[in-house]
This record gives structure tokens, sequence and C-alpha cells, in this order.
């Protein structure tokens, strides 16, 4: 099926000549960073976790967010997310891969990262994360590949896959569970010291990955025949509704529970993050335009008439995602790392080289996913089912 | 050809038997597990149950005074001299607010208020560095040391989001350049891994004390926390001391008279 990856229109091959010369400029800082170690990031003693840990987070919700299309389709038969449920499952690949590049550039000795399955210590959450990360690629690689098999070869796949699915429905959970606990664990960061972390993490994720992948599948539509039919866009629409108003909801919880119990430890970092602290104010602006963003993707995605218009639905699914993007992929962290261990504050700004880094990473992702969503609509062309 | 497939079983049976008795025996023979052979410490070596340590802060109490304990552990570990926010220390000065931060008290006695305490890895006895390490990188050490092997650390920085002390530092660049006069008989660290005070482990099996409480005057006091006997235990059944943030349950072995 691979070979449907090797053919393609010029603007194809521009695309991925594109996303290789990112990944090669990229790829060459990252030489710089093997060098130089981690000192041309902008992290410090105080945020020792900065922009790659923060996408690698985010992208961790990306990678579950698939199951918003799997779980409907296999466990309640929604059938017209037919022609959806490949692209999901593609997805959570790209996702994945993206995981895994973040986790690997964030290292400061990279060429021992095999030392965690030399030496597995399964009480680290650290342990745990590598195996589910790694498992739900493998789940996501067989089930992707064997459906799309079967569907060019009209054959049904074997009896097994069901239950390969079922497993990769119920990991998608736990990729993300696991992913919160690496921070909900922690003793002493109160940003992150909470039970609903872990329930936050995937109602921003079950939001803001299936805005992605909707908003991927309308490029797709424009450049293809590709049409997974209105009724499906309205549907996830739907879905990304309902759990940004969790995900805005839990998030209230928060702020309510720190202001209302006055708890200095509770309230610092949220303090932090939306009015600043000793004087620093990086994160200020950022975090109200994330609010404000939030809102109003809220406001467009709620009135079923401003919903269901499709001129307007990108739109708003790219506001949701920029909020979201904010508060996870910038606030998580530094708010978590703010203030420090003696009640100061450093303040972290990623630098060039390694916002770089992180765009040679996203180029990766996104090469995996346009060969991945090539052989899909390559096969669908072939067996005249797009 | 059921008899061969039976009698193959039992040699894959009886061969992997073989093989866990013999990896027990030899974790046996290594007394308690690790890699490779264990050297015996040398005979003057120090021993204790739970190295502890208790710091009088009525006699050490200034930034100058701790400056030239930070320097003697520093230049005797080749501790790199970096400037914030990417430093690297093993044992520094911090205000009451910020080494107590659940203290917090806005009429805190004037002497107090001004004093600076020394701070450095509190050894745990409950460590979340040690629970969140994905390879065993830092691990506790059955005299209660919180230890790094710093050959191991893959340098994903867990250990420094999980440390309520802000104990441990990461070499972000070489380090090499940054230490002015080497030691050559402690190993320098290369970039890309956390470091961290290790109690002197190096100095305990040579039969010293660690450096700080050489270089103290009698200010900090360093024994075993488990003997009853022991000068630790002695200052501690005495003065009133207190521990940094005893409520996360981590059990520091560091403590300070008031």
């Amino acid at each position: 099926m691979l070979e449907k990856a090797l053919q393609g229109s010029p603007k194809y091959w521009g695309w991925l000549a594109f996303l290789g010369l990112i990944i090669a400029a990229g790829g060459g800082v990252y030489m710089t960073q093997l060098q130089d170690g981690l000192q041309i990031t902008g992290m410090n003693r105080d945020v020792s976790w900065g922009f790659y840990i923060a996408q690698f987070t985010y992208l961790v919700g990306v990678a579950a967010s698939g199951v918003m299309v799997v779980l409907p389709y296999y466990f309640h038969h929604y059938k017209k997310y037919k022609k959806m449920v490949i692209m999901g499952e593609f997805m959570a690949i790209g996702a994945v891969v993206m995981c895994l590049g973040f986790i690997v550039v964030d290292i400061g000795q990279p060429q021992r990262m095999l030392n965690v399955m030399l030496h597995p210590t399964p009480n680290s959450i650290l342990f745990w994360d590598m195996v589910v990360l790694n498992g739900y690629l493998f789940l996501n690689v067989i089930v992707g590949w064997m459906s799309l098999q079967s569907e060019r070869t009209r054959i049904d796949p074997p009896k097994w896959l069901k239950y390969v699915i079922y497993t990769s429905i119920v990991w998608a959970f736990s990729i993300h569970t696991v992913t919160a606990f690496l921070y909900q664990g922690l003793p002493a960061r109160h940003y992150w010291l909470t039970a609903i972390l872990a329930a936050r993490f995937l109602a921003s994720a079950f939001c803001s990955g299936p805005a992605i992948l909707l908003l991927v599948i309308m490029l797709v539509q424009k450049l293809t025949k590709f049409n997974p039919g209105e009724d499906a866009y309205k549907t996830l629409a739907k879905t990304i509704t309902y759990a940004m108003c969790v995900n805005v909801f839990f998030f209230l919880l928060e702020v309510f529970t720190a202001a209302y119990s006055s708890i200095p430890g509770h309230m610092h970092s949220i303090a932090y993050l939306f009015v600043g602290s000793h004087g620093h104010t990086g994160m200020v602006p950022w975090m109200w335009s994330a609010a404000f963003m939030a809102i109003l993707s809220l406001c467009l995605l709620i009135p079923p008439a401003l919903r269901d218009n499709m001129k307007l639905l990108p739109w708003s699914l790219a506001i949701l995602v920029a909020a979201t993007w904010i508060d996870k992929g910038l606030g998580l962290l530094i708010g978590g790392f703010t203030p420090n261990m003696f009640e100061g504050v450093t303040e972290y700004w990623p630098t060039g080289k390694e916002l770089m880094v992180s765009l040679a990473v996203y180029a990766t992702g996104a090469l995996v996913l346009t060969l991945l969503f090539k052989v899909a609509t390559g096969i669908r062309e072939e067996t005249d089912n797009l | 050809m059921k008899q061969s497939r039976r009698n193959f079983l039992k040699f894959v049976g009886i061969s992997a038997l073989g093989l866990g008795l013999a990896k027990v025996a030899g974790v046996e023979a290594a007394g308690g597990g690790g890699h490779g052979p264990v050297m015996e410490p040398p005979h003057d070596a120090l021993h204790a149950k739970r190295w502890g340590m208790v710091i009088d802060t009525r006699k050490l109490n200034t930034a100058e005074a701790i400056a030239p304990l930070a320097e003697a552990c520093h230049s005797v570990h080749n501790v790199p001299t970096i400037a914030a926010p990417r430093e690297m220390k093993w044992l520094w000065a911090e205000s009451f607010d910020g080494s107590f931060t659940e203290m917090e008290n806005d009429r805190l006695n004037d002497e107090i208020e001004h004093r600076k305490f020394a701070l450095l890895c509190n050894h745990c006895q409950n460590p979340p560095c040690v629970r969140v390490c994905p390879t065993k990188a830092t691990f506790k050490r059955a005299d209660g040391i919180t230890m790094m092997d710093m050959h191991r650390c893959i340098g994903c920085r867990y250990c420094m989001a999980a440390c309520p002390y802000g104990a441990r530092s990461f070499n972000f660049g070489d380090p090499q350049k940054f230490v002015a006069k080497p030691n050559p008989e402690y190993p320098m660290r290369m970039r890309g891994v956390v470091e961290k005070c290790t109690f002197c482990s190096e100095r305990l099996e040579a039969g010293k004390q660690p450096a700080c409480v050489e270089a103290s005057q009698g200010a900090m006091l360093f024994g075993d926390l488990e003997d009853k006997n022991s000068p630790v235990r002695k200052a501690l059944r005495e003065n009133f001391t207190i521990r940094r943030k005893p409520s996360l349950g981590t059990q520091p072995s560091v403590y300070y008279i008031i």
C-alpha cells in the first residue's frame, strides 16, 4: 500500500520537499544542541522542563483524541464516521511520532535513552508513559493498516482485529491519564498536584484533538475528492463543543478551589499566570488571550446555527485550538514550575533555536501524517470510495 | 513426534529454572544485587544505618559563613561556577522564607528574619526523586544516602521536577570550562546529566567527614540517626529543630537547630 505515497502531483512533492527542508534545518539546530547541550534552550534550574515537554503533553492529547471518532464507530456502530475513522487512527500515529520526538530532543543524554528499557523502573511514571505511548503507536499501526488493507482487498479483516481495536480504545484514555500522572503525583508542584488534572487533560484533548483532525480533514477535502460527509462533521463538532465546555468547567473548578480556599500555594501559580508575581508578567497576555479565545470558541460552537455553518466552523475550531494550546502548551508547564521551590519566580521563554527544533519535530509529524493520508486517500480512490 | 516435543519442553523448562537459580545465587553472592563485582569498602570507612545532619543555625547563619562551606563542597566535587538561572549548586545559602516555605510568618523575630540557612540535598527517607527516576540513576543506599549515578542518568530532569527542595542542578552545557581548579580525585561530569549533594559518600568511604561538615567548625553535625549515642542524636535530643517542608512526608535527614 505504501506505493500510494510514491505517486502524487507536483504540489504533493513540493509539500514533502518543504517539510523535508524544515526537518533538515531543525535537524541542523538539533546538532548544535547535541554539541552544546540544552543551554541553547531557555530552560533553567527552576523551569527545568519547557517548550519541548509542553508540546509532548499537548500532542499526547491529540494522539488520544482519535478515540472520539473510533469509539462511536466501533462501540456504537455510528456508520457516518466510516470514512473518518482511518483518519483518526492515522492522526494518532503522527501525533505519537511527534510525542516521541519531543521526548528525544528534551533528553540531556539521548544516546543513553535505552537505559529506560535496560533498567526498567516500574515506580517511575515516565517508564509507564514510555510503555503506553509505544503500545498505542503499535496498536494504531496495526489497526489502521489492517483496516485499510481489508478495504482495498474487500475481504473482511480477521476477527481478532476487533479485540485489538477495543484495546486501542481503552488504551487511548490510558495514554493521557498516565501523562497527567507524570505531573499530578509530584509533591511540591501545587499547580499540578490536583486529582482533576488527568480529567482536565482528557477534556482538553477531546476538544483540541478532534478540532485539529477536522481542520486537517477539511484541508484534505480541498485537495482531494475525499468527503467524509457533512453529518460526520456536524457530529464531531458537537463532541468538540461538549468536550470544550467540560474543559473550561474543569479549569474553573481549579480557579474556585484556589481562590475560595485562599491557600497561597494553590493560588500562587494561577496568580502568576493571570496577574503576574513579583513583577514578572510574561505569561499574563497569553493566558488572558487563551481565556478570551476559549470563551469566544464556545460562543461560536454552542449555538447550532453557528456550529453547523461550514464556512465559520474552521475559524471556530482554529480559535479553540489556539486557546487550548496556550493553556496546555505554555501555561501548564510554566505555571507548574512557578513559583520555584523557594517561593521565587524565574521566568522562562523558549529561544529561537528551541522553537526551530520544535518546528522540525512538528514537520516530522506532518510528514508522517501526509504520507499516511496519501496512502488512505489513494486506496479510497482506487476502490472508488472517497 | 509427541515424545520429542515433550522432551523439548522439559529441556526448556529445566534450562529456564536453572538460569533463574543461577541468577538468584549470583545476586546473593554479590551481596544483595547490583551489577558486576562489588568491591569491599576500605576498613577505615565510616558506616551508619541512616546518615543524617544537624545544622546549628545559631552558629551558622550568614551568607559569608556559608560561602566557604559551599566552596569546600564545590571545589572537591568539581561543581562548576555558572551564573543564575542555570547555576550549579550542591550547597548554598537561602533566607528563612525561602528555606521553610510552609512557616511563613509576617512578624518573624528580627534576628531569624536576617539569618541565612545552609541548604543541601535532604537525603529524604522517602525521596520523590528516587520514586520518579526512570532508570534508577538516582537511588537510595542502605545507609540512607540518596545517591546519583551520573553515568546512567539520561538527563530527563524528572527528578528536578519532583524534588521539593530545589536540591538538583542540571548540566545545561559542558561543565569543564566552569571548573577553575579541577580536583583529579573526583570525576568531572559531562553535559546533559543531573547532579546534587551525595553527603560526600567518597569521603565517608575514606573515613572522613563530609567536606562542608569539616569546614563548618562544629556548626554542622554529621552522624547516624539510628544510633542513640551519635552526636546528631544528642543534638536532636537537646535542641529544638525543624526540617524543610515536613508536610510532604519526605522525611528529610537534614535538621536545623533554630
